[in-house]
C-alpha cells in the first residue's frame, strides 16, 4: 500500500510532464494531420533554454530560486515558442499540400538536426543544475516506510494544472481558440469565413511549444540534469500518451500522459526497471492495434 | 514572404530589393531570437562539476548576418519563378542504356583499381570504409525500397531486421555451431546467411501482422516502437545477447571453406600468394556486391509480378486497391517480410564483416539514415538509392578525410561532429527542394505500344 501510494505520486508527477508534451503532438495532429516528430526535441530545446536562463538568473543576477524559476518559465515559453514557430515556417509550411509522408520525413530530419545542433552548440555532456526544492512533505507512515510528496512534485503538479487551465481557457473561450477549433474541423471553410489559417497553424505550434517548454523547465527541475539526447524517449512516450488518449483530443492527451506516467512508475516498481521503456513502447503498439482511436478520439473516416 | 510573392507575380518580374531587405531583416531578427540563449551562451562544467556560462556574441552576429544575406540571395534566385509541377526526370537514352552497365563495370573493377593505385595496405581503407560501407547501405536501401518505395509503407524500424540478421549470425556462429557441429565452423557464414534472412523475414511477418492495418504516420510510429523494443531487449537481456557489451569474436567468412589467415590451409597459402589482410577485404567487397545485386535483381523482377503490381497500386491508392479486390493485408505483409529478409541478409554480412556487434549499431538513427537514402533517392527508384547512398554515406566518410578544414577552422575542428547535423539538415532541405526525391519518375511495369513515364508529383500516393 505504502509503495503503491508513493508510486502513484511519482507517476502523476512524471505523467504531468508527459501530458504537457503530449498536447503539442495532439494539437498539431488535430489541425494539420501530421505527427510532429521533432516535438520531443523541441521539448529538449526548451529544457536547454530554461537551463541557460536559469543560470543567467541565479549566477549573474543573483536571484533566488523561486523568482528565477518563474521568470525562466515565461522566457522559456516565449523562446521555445519562437523556435517552433521558425521550425514550422521553414520545414513544414512549404510542404503543406505535398504528398503525405513529406512533412513526416522533414520532421524526422528536423529532429535529428535539433538534437545534433544542441550537441554541437552546448556539448555532449550531461548538464547538471543545482538541486532545488529538496524538502519532502511526509504524508503518512506505514510499515516503517514514510510516504511523502516532494516539494518539487507539488510545484510540478501545480504548475501543470495552472498552465493547463490557462491553455484550456485560451482554446475554449478566446477568438484565437475558436479559430483553431474551426481550422481543426475544416480548414477550407474556416478560411472562407475569414480566418487566417496559416497564422492559426503557426499559433498552434507556438502554443504546443510553450507547453513543451513548461515541461522542459519541470524536467530539469525534477531530474536536475539535461542532455542533448533527452528529447527522443520522452517524445515517443508523450506521443504514446497522445495516441492512448485519442489523438486530436486535448483532455485525452493529459489523461493519456498521466496514464503513461503511472504505468511507467508502476512497472518500474513492481516488475522491472530495465524494461520500463519497453512497457511504454508496447503500450503504444497495443493501443494503435486494438484501439486506434484511443480513449477519447473520434474515428477517422476517409471520404473519397 | 512579401518578397517571394512579389517576385513570383507574373506581371511584376522585376526584383523588389526593398521588400527583400525588409524580409531579410525580419529573418535576421528571428535568427537573433533563436540564437539568444542557445548560441549566445554555452554552459560548461568547471573543475568542481558546476555549470558556468561562456558567452559568444560574435557567433550570434555572424549567424544573423549570414541569415540576412542568405535570405536576400534566396529572394534574388527565386525572382520571377512561379511554382510549376516538376517535369519527369528521365535519363537521356544513351545514359539510360550505358549508365548501369558502366557503373557495374566500375564497381566490379573498383577493388583492383584501388589496389593498383594505393598498394595492398593503402587500399584497405578505400575498399572497406568506402566500398563495403556504401554497398551495405545500398543493399539496405534496396531492401527498404521494397517496403517504402514500392509498397508505400513507411517503416521507421527497419534496423530491427538488420539487428535480427546480425544477432542470428552472431549467436549461431558463436554458440550453436561450436556446440553442435564444430566441423562446420568454416562454413558458418554460408550456412547462417540464409537462416538470418529467413529469421528476419519471420520477424517481419510477426511484427507486421498486427500493425499493417494501420496507415501512414501511425504505421511509421509503431514500426519505430518495434525497432526500439528489439534494441532495448537486446540491451537488457544480457544472458541472451550480452547486453551493451555485445558479441565479440564472431567468425569471419571463409572463401567457401578456406579461411583467410596466415596458416598453411589459409587462402594465401592455398593460392600461392603472400599473406595480406587485403584478400579478405576484397572478398567481402564482392560478397556484399553480389548480395546487393541479388536484392536489386529480385526487386526488379518482383515489381513485374502480380504481387509487385499490387504493391505499387497500394502505394498510389489504397481505397481503389481494396475496391478492386486486392487483399491489402497479404500484399503489405509480403512486402514487409521480403524487405525484412534483405535486411536480415545485410545484418548477417555486417556481423561477419565487423566480427563484433552491439546494440549501439542498431539505433533509430540507423533506420532514419536508411530511410533517408530511400527517400532522397526517390521512392521506388533503384538508381536513386545508389546515388543517395553514395552521397550520404560516402559524403560522411569523406568528411573524416578533409584535413584542410582543420587548417581553416583551427586544429580543434572535428568535422565528424557535424556529420549528423549535416545529415538532418540535408534531409529537411531535400524535402523542401524535391519532396519526391532525386528520381521520382513513375515507370509503368506493363507497356502498351509506347513506353511513357510520368512525374511522381502527378500521382496521389501515400495512404498506405
Amino acid at each position: 500500500m505504502e509503495v503503491f501510494v508513493q508510486q502513484l505520486i511519482n507517476g502523476l508527477t512524471l505523467g504531468s510532464i508527459y501530458g504537457l508534451i503530449a498536447i503539442g503532438y495532439t494539437m498539431v495532429f488535430g489541425i494539420i494531420g501530421m505527427v510532429n516528430f521533432a516535438h520531443g526535441d523541441v521539448f529538449m530545446v526548451g529544457g536547454f533554454i530554461a537551463l541557460l536562463f536559469f543560470m543567467v538568473m541565479t549566477a549573474w543576477l543573483g536571484l533566488a530560486v523561486l523568482p528565477a524559476l518563474m521568470i525562466v518559465l515565461v522566457l522559456g515559453m516565449v523562446f521555445t515558442g519562437l523556435w517552433n514557430w521558425a521550425i514550422e515556417r521553414v520545414a513544414y509550411r512549404p510542404l503543406r499540400g505535398s504528398f503525405r509522408l513529406a512533412p513526416l520525413i522533414s520532421a524526422i530530419g528536423m529532429s535529428i538536426l535539433l538534437s545534433n545542433l544542441v550537441q554541437v552548440l552546448q556539448g555532449p555532456r550531461n548538464k547538471p543544475v543545482p538541486p532545488m526544492f529538496t524538502q519532502v512533505l511526509p504524508l503518512f507512515e506505514q510499515n516503517g516506510y514514510t510516504v511523502g510528496i516532494g516539494y518539487k512534485q507539488i510545484v510540478i503538479m501545480v504548475v501543470t494544472a495552472v498552465s493547463l487551465a490557462i491553455f484550456w481557457y485560451v482554446v475554449q473561450k478566446t477568438p484565437l481558440g475558436r479559430a483553431q477549433r474551426a481550422c481543426e474541423q475544416d480548414q477550407k471553410m474556416a478560411s472562407l469565413l475569414g480566418i487566417n489559417v496559416d497564422a492559426t497553424i503557426s499559433l498552434t505550434f507556438v502554443m504546443g511549444a510553450a507547453l513543451a517548454a513548461v515541461a522542459g523547465v519541470m524536467y530539469i527541475m525534477y531530474y536536475g540534469v539535461v542532455n542533448f539526447s533527452d528529447g527522443f524517449i520522452p517524445g515517443v512516450k508523450a506521443f504514446t500518451a497522445a495516441v492512448l488518449g485519442g489523438i486530436g483530443s486535448l483532455p485525452g492527451a493529459v489523461i493519456g500522459g498521466l496514464l503513461i506516467g503511472l504505468i511507467e512508475t508502476m512497472w518500474s516498481a513492481y516488475f522491472s526497471i530495465d524494461y520500463k521503456d519497453v512497457a511504454a513502447f508496447s503500450i503504444l503498439a497495443i493501443t494503435l492495434v486494438f484501439l486506434p482511436t484511443g480513449l477519447f478520439g473520434r474515428p477517422e473516416v476517409e471520404k473519397v | 514572404m512579401a518578397a517571394r510573392q512579389d517576385a513570383s507575380a507574373a506581371d511584376r518580374p522585376a526584383f523588389d530589393l526593398a521588400a527583400a531587405v525588409k524580409d531579410a531583416g525580419f529573418a535576421a531578427l528571428v535568427m537573433l531570437g533563436l540564437s539568444v540563449p542557445i548560441l549566445a551562451l554555452r554552459s560548461d562544467q568547471n573543475m568542481s562539476n558546476q555549470l558556468v556560462l561562456a558567452q559568444r556574441w560574435d557567433s550570434v552576429v555572424l549567424a544573423c548576418v549570414l541569415v540576412f544575406f542568405g535570405r536576400i540571395a534566396v529572394a534574388w534566385l527565386r525572382r520571377g519563378k512561379a511554382a510549376a509541377p516538376s517535369k519527369p526526370f528521365v535519363l537521356p537514352p544513351v545514359l539510360a542504356r550505358t549508365g548501369p552497365p558502366a557503373a557495374l563495370a566500375f564497381v566490379v573493377a573498383y577493388p583492383l583499381l584501388m589496389l593498383a593505385l594505393n598498394g595492398p595496405l593503402g587500399s584497405i581503407k578505400w575498399i572497406d570504409n568506402f566500398g563495403i560501407q556504401i554497398l551495405i547501405y545500398i543493399m539496405l536501401g534496396w531492401g527498404l525500397n521494397i517496403v517504402v518505395g514500392l509498397a508505400g509503407l513507411l517503416d521507421l524500424g527497419y534496423v530491427a531486421f538488420y539487428a535480427v540478421g546480425a544477432y542470428s549470425y552472431a549467436l549461431i556462429a558463436t554458440q550453436v555451431i561450436p556446440a553442435t557441429y564444430p566441423d562446420l565452423g568454416l562454413w558458418a557464414f554460408w550456412i547462417c546467411l540464409p537462416i538470418s534472412g529467413i529469421l528476419a523475414g519471420l520477424w517481419g511477418i510477426i511484427l507486421g501482422f498486427p500493425v499493417l492495418r494501420l496507415r501512414g504516420d501511425y504505421l511509421a510510429i509503431v514500426t519505430l516502437a518495434f525497432g526500439e523494443i528489439i534494441r532495448l531487449v537486446l540491451i537488457n537481456w544480457v544472458e541472451f545477447s550480452g547486453g551493451y557489451a555485445g558479441i565479440s569474436s564472431i567468425p569471419r567468412p571463409s572463401f567457401f571453406g578456406i579461411p583467410f589467415n596466415a596458416s598453411d590451409i589459409g587462402f594465401a597459402a592455398v593460392f600461392g600468394l603472400e599473406f595480406s589482410p587485403i584478400y579478405r577485404t576484397i572478398f567481402l567487397f564482392y560478397v556484399i556486391l553480389i548480395l546487393a545485386l541479388l536484392t536489386a535483381a529480385i526487386s526488379v523482377r518482383l515489381r513485374r509480378l502480380p504481387v509487385g503490381r499490387a504493391w505499387e497500386a497500394l502505394r498510389e491508392d489504397e481505397i481503389a486497391c481494396r475496391s478492386l479486390g486486392i487483399n491489402t493485408t497479404n500484399t503489405k505483409l509480403t512486402a514487409f517480410a521480403i524487405g525484412a529478409m534483405f535486411g536480415g541478409f545485410a545484418g548477417c554480412f555486417f556481423a561477419a564483416r565487423q566480427g563484433f556487434i552491439s546494440p549501439e549499431s542498431f539505433v533509430f538513427l540507423e533506420s532514419a539514415q536508411i530511410l533517408a537514402i530511400v527517400v532522397l533517392g526517390g521512392m521506388g527508384s533503384l538508381a536513386g538509392v545508389v546515388i543517395a547512398a553514395i552521397l550520404l554515406v560516402g559524403g560522411i566518410e569523406i568528411l573524416r578525410e578533409l584535413d584542410f578544414l582543420k587548417q581553416v577552422f583551427g586544429p580543434d575542428f572535428d568535422a565528424t561532429q557535424y556529420r549528423m547535423l549535416i545529415f538532418g539538415l540535408a534531409m529537411v532541405l531535400m524535402m523542401l527542394w524535391k519532396p519526391r526525391g532525386l528520381i521520382s519518375t513513375r515507370e509503368p511495369s506493363i507497356v502498351h505500344r509506347e513506353r511513357k513515364a510520368i512525374s511522381g508529383s502527378l500521382v496521389k500516393e501515400g495512404h498506405g
